[in-house]
């Protein structure tokens, strides 16, 4: 066990390398920042061309990778154009994104697993087909609809809650926005929940346990539910670094100063050091996750080993 | 018991995750609330450090203009340059100039506000090693070549600029290397804002919580989420807050901010989005503000290219700005938050200062038989269909792109014309426009530094100016400039400034569109709210109810 995740650490290491390569140079495409920096007035030559040494950026492409990936191993991610370190901008929005990914999460497990359960389990009633027909709405329409219309009825006509969120953004005021961008991966979660029950109560091992005489619950939560989930759990835990890093709209929504809103500004603002920290932060995220996932795996089925 | 260990990972993994996520919350700090006198008001992220000479946009001008006071002030109402700290700023040639301050002003650290204080930031900020962004609003000072060489990798051969010098502590003299007759009014712009002595002892630490001189002291920032300023109550000026402070909230959808605004969440937007100019007077009523501001926007040729440099061309481009039909356009599209231009200046100057409605006379005004007519005997469009050019990524300008092709098209009976060119990021936009790579017309904004004629004409159409992006040039224009530049009273200056842009109406080297309105909306918890020629909230005579 402890060697194989070792194996997987070691595995990132390359998968991290090659990533800062590819996003270093495509945001390097995006050109040169420094004339933005002065709005409609051409830059002055000298003061561009010493922003530009500042910057680093009057090397050629390679060096300045070099450069980047010497300070990276120091720990310094670089600097943003309004002076703070890139190191700072992520203590400040990964937290906050975090903790929207986990009462998103969250919602997933609780309501789409349970959805998918009662669905599964009572295949053709009426439940069944009310909430595939609901999955079917929520799945089709897009996140800033969702976004805008849940904010406008519940933040200002019912005043429920908060229309935006505080800078601080604790764990109560992100319920709205978490629900949110679950939605859609609720609604997966939630059919997938039901095929794979609908697919495993007629199982040996369940007629089995029935047969035993075992308590339904017992049955249900024990025997299916656990065998169930390895698909769910697998899409779970993809969906973790897909919505650290697709909480761009929902965070522009409700205002939110996480990793979406410092990615959108960086690449507004061509600000390499931002986007290429982030993005390596968040390659780093999935990598973790997708290990978290197969360990669970074993977990849920004891057949699975790892040496 | 392997089962169990492998649960006792998992778990583990998780309280790491889940003990990240709980750093940094919980901790609710700022967000004021009603009835404590603070305004709750939209920001966005200003770009650069909040050093005034390193600040050119209006998110970071705002908060300097809140804590800064300098020689001179814009009146909120009239656009005048009103005497702020300077009790006087004379000259006898328009090229030397003699300042004096008023005894008695304090930095909220109480640091006096001297000579020096401006000396030394005017140095700062022009030094070719600090790379501030303002640099070149220094330029006109004698000494600001061997400061700031302006070629690219040479080095300054000197570091304070020779043109300054003090007399005393309330007394200083500026030599300038050219006749500049309106230079004392642009000194109300932040970038000549004067600076105490712990900045230079440690400019990173200042911009963590910037010092100033104004009505309201930094009492914490969150760099990126929010500020919070509070009325300093050691202020001696004459123009004190009337309320106890603002807190600025960083906004990344204005959206957001006006949905906001509508909850009783925030008290003051500024920034009114564009999906909302068809509910704002509904929503709102009278609580929404929609004033001419100190912005105009143009579309501009590229005349270094051959296609455009022609004699004719000319033509071409009067023929193309009577074929806009800017009256429809502002209604349709802007909601009326934009006014027809008949001129290259902007209303906010006042007749005194030099705006003139109707100087372009007909060519700015929609003719369509006279365009086709005109552009034919230009010589048609060159290549028979022209692109303007705008970046996609903000201000929405693919809308009124299109609807100005549209109307072309229209004029010319051709769908194919013209059509929109769209740039992914404003950054690339402006680097095509600056290294000379346009073909095409492009779209231009001017968003003055301070409310004078000469800032909407020099920068913009003098040879080799700094924002000159069609690279125009007339000698005539160039003679008439420096003619008034080096009158010895405004109002000459002005007449000339006026000849000079006249040239532009047969020129055309831009197509003035519309003068910009600046818009903002602002809860029933606050009265006495306008904004300023610079489309920015006064928010020092806010009052809270």
């Amino acid at each position: 066990m402890g060697r194989y995740v070792i194996r997987r650490l070691l595995q990132m290491i390359p998968v991290f390398v090659g990533s800062t390569f590819l996003i270093f140079f495509m945001v390097y495409a995006l050109g040169d920042p420094v004339a933005a920096l002065f709005g409609d007035k051409a830059p002055d030559p000298a003061t561009a061309a010493q922003i530009r040494h500042d910057l680093y950026l009057d090397h050629s492409l390679p060096a300045q990778y070099i450069h980047y990936m010497k300070n990276l191993f120091s720990g310094d991610f670089g600097q943003a154009f309004n002076g703070q370190s890139v190191t700072e901008l992520m203590g400040s929005a990964f937290p906050v994104t975090i903790r929207l990914t986990i009462v998103a999460i969250l919602f997933e497990i609780i309501i789409g697993i349970l959805l998918g359960v009662v669905t599964g389990m009572r295949r053709g009633k009426p439940v069944d087909t009310g909430v595939l027909l609901l999955t079917l709405v929520v799945i089709s329409v897009p996140t800033f609809v969702t976004g805008y219309v849940l904010q406008y009825l519940l933040g200002v006509k019912l005043q429920w809650t908060a229309s935006s969120v505080s800078p601080s953004a604790p764990f109560n005021e992100l319920i709205l926005p978490g629900l949110v961008l679950a939605l859609v991966s609720l609604a997966y979660v939630t059919r997938l929940t039901r095929t794979s029950i609908a697919e495993n109560t007629r199982a040996d091992y369940v007629r089995t346990a029935v047969a035993k005489g075992l308590p339904r619950r017992q049955v249900i939560v024990r025997h299916l539910l656990r065998n169930s989930l390895i698909p769910v759990v697998t899409f779970i835990g993809t969906d973790i670094g897909a919505l650290m890093g697709g909480a761009i709209v929902t965070e522009r929504i409700f205002n939110i100063h996480g990793v979406g809103y410092q990615l959108y500004q960086g690449i507004l603002r061509n600000n390499s050091p931002t986007v290429v920290g982030f993005v390596t932060i968040l390659v780093l995220v999935f990598l973790l996750a997708n290990l978290l996932v197969d360990l669970l795996y074993a977990v849920l089925d004891p057949r699975i080993r790892y040496a | 018991m392997r089962g169990a260990t492998r649960v006792k990972w998992a778990v583990g993994v998780v309280a790491v995750v889940l003990t990240a996520a709980a750093c940094g919350g919980g901790s609710d700090s700022g967000g004021g609330s009603s009835g404590s006198g603070i305004v709750r008001a939209s920001w966005a992220d200003p770009q650069n450090p909040l050093e005034p000479a390193d600040t050119n946009e209006v998110q970071g001008g705002k908060v300097l203009d809140m804590i800064f006071r300098g020689l001179k002030k814009y009146d909120p109402k009239t656009a005048k340059a009103d005497n702020m700290i300077a009790d006087s700023i004379t000259t006898t040639d328009s090229q030397n100039f003699d300042i004096k301050l008023k005894p008695g002003w304090t930095f909220s650290n109480g640091e006096p506000v001297n000579a020096d204080s401006f000396i030394n930031a005017w140095n700062f900020g022009a030094l070719l090693k600090n790379a501030q962004l303002n640099a070149s609003f220094f330029s006109y000072i004698d000494g600001y070549d061997q400061v700031h060489p302006s070629a690219t990798g040479a080095k300054s051969t000197a570091t304070t600029m020779s043109g300054l010098k003090k007399v005393s502590d309330t007394e200083f003299t500026a030599k300038l290397n050219q006749k500049f007759a309106l230079w004392p009014d642009t000194l109300g712009y932040s970038a000549f804002y004067p600076l105490p002595k712990v900045f230079f002892d440690n400019p990173t630490a200042w911009e963590s919580k910037p010092i100033g001189d104004g009505p309201y002291t930094v009492t914490s920032y969150t760099k990126g989420s929010q500020m919070s300023l509070r009325k300093w109550d050691g202020y001696k000026g004459p123009d004190p807050a009337q309320n106890n402070g603002v807190d600025l909230r960083v906004y990344t959808d204005n959206n957001t901010a006006y949905t906001d605004l509508q909850a009783g969440n925030l008290d003051l937007v500024d920034d009114i989005p564009a999906s909302q100019l068809q509910n704002v007077k509904s929503d709102l009523g009278s609580r929404y503000i929609n004033v001419p501001a100190g912005i105009i926007q143009t579309i501009a040729f590229p005349l270094y290219d051959s296609r455009w440099s022609s004699a004719n061309s000319a033509k071409v481009r009067q023929g193309l700005s009577m074929a806009i039909d800017r009256k429809t356009i502002t209604q349709q599209i802007f909601q009326n938050t934009r006014t027809p231009a008949t001129d290259w200046t902007s209303p906010v100057l006042g007749d005194a200062g030099g705006y003139k409605a109707g100087l372009c006379g007909d060519t700015c005004v929609f003719d369509a038989a006279k365009a086709k007519q005109l552009i034919q005997q230009g010589g048609g469009l060159p290549g028979g269909k022209i692109t303007i050019g705008y970046n996609a990524d903000t201000g929405s300008h693919k809308a009124w792109v299109d609807a100005v092709c549209n109307s072309i098209n229209n004029v010319l009976g051709n769908n194919n014309a013209c059509v929109g060119d769209p740039t992914g990021t404003f950054a690339d936009f402006r680097n095509k426009i600056t290294s000379k790579q346009m073909t095409n017309p492009f779209r231009a904004g001017w968003q003055m530094d301070y409310p004078l004629i000469q800032d909407f004409l020099q920068p913009l159409y003098y040879t080799n100016a700094s924002s000159n992006d069609s690279h125009y040039s007339n000698p005539d224009f160039d003679n008439l400039v420096n003619q008034a530049n080096g009158a010895t009273n405004t109002g000459d200056a002005v007449s000339k400034y006026q000849d000079a842009e006249k040239l532009l109406i047969t020129d055309m080297p831009a197509i003035p569109l519309w003068y910009q309105n600046g818009s903002a909306g602002y809860s029933t918890n606050l009265s006495n709210v306008a904004l300023n020629p610079f489309s920015v909230p006064v928010y020092n005579e806010i009052k809270v109810k």
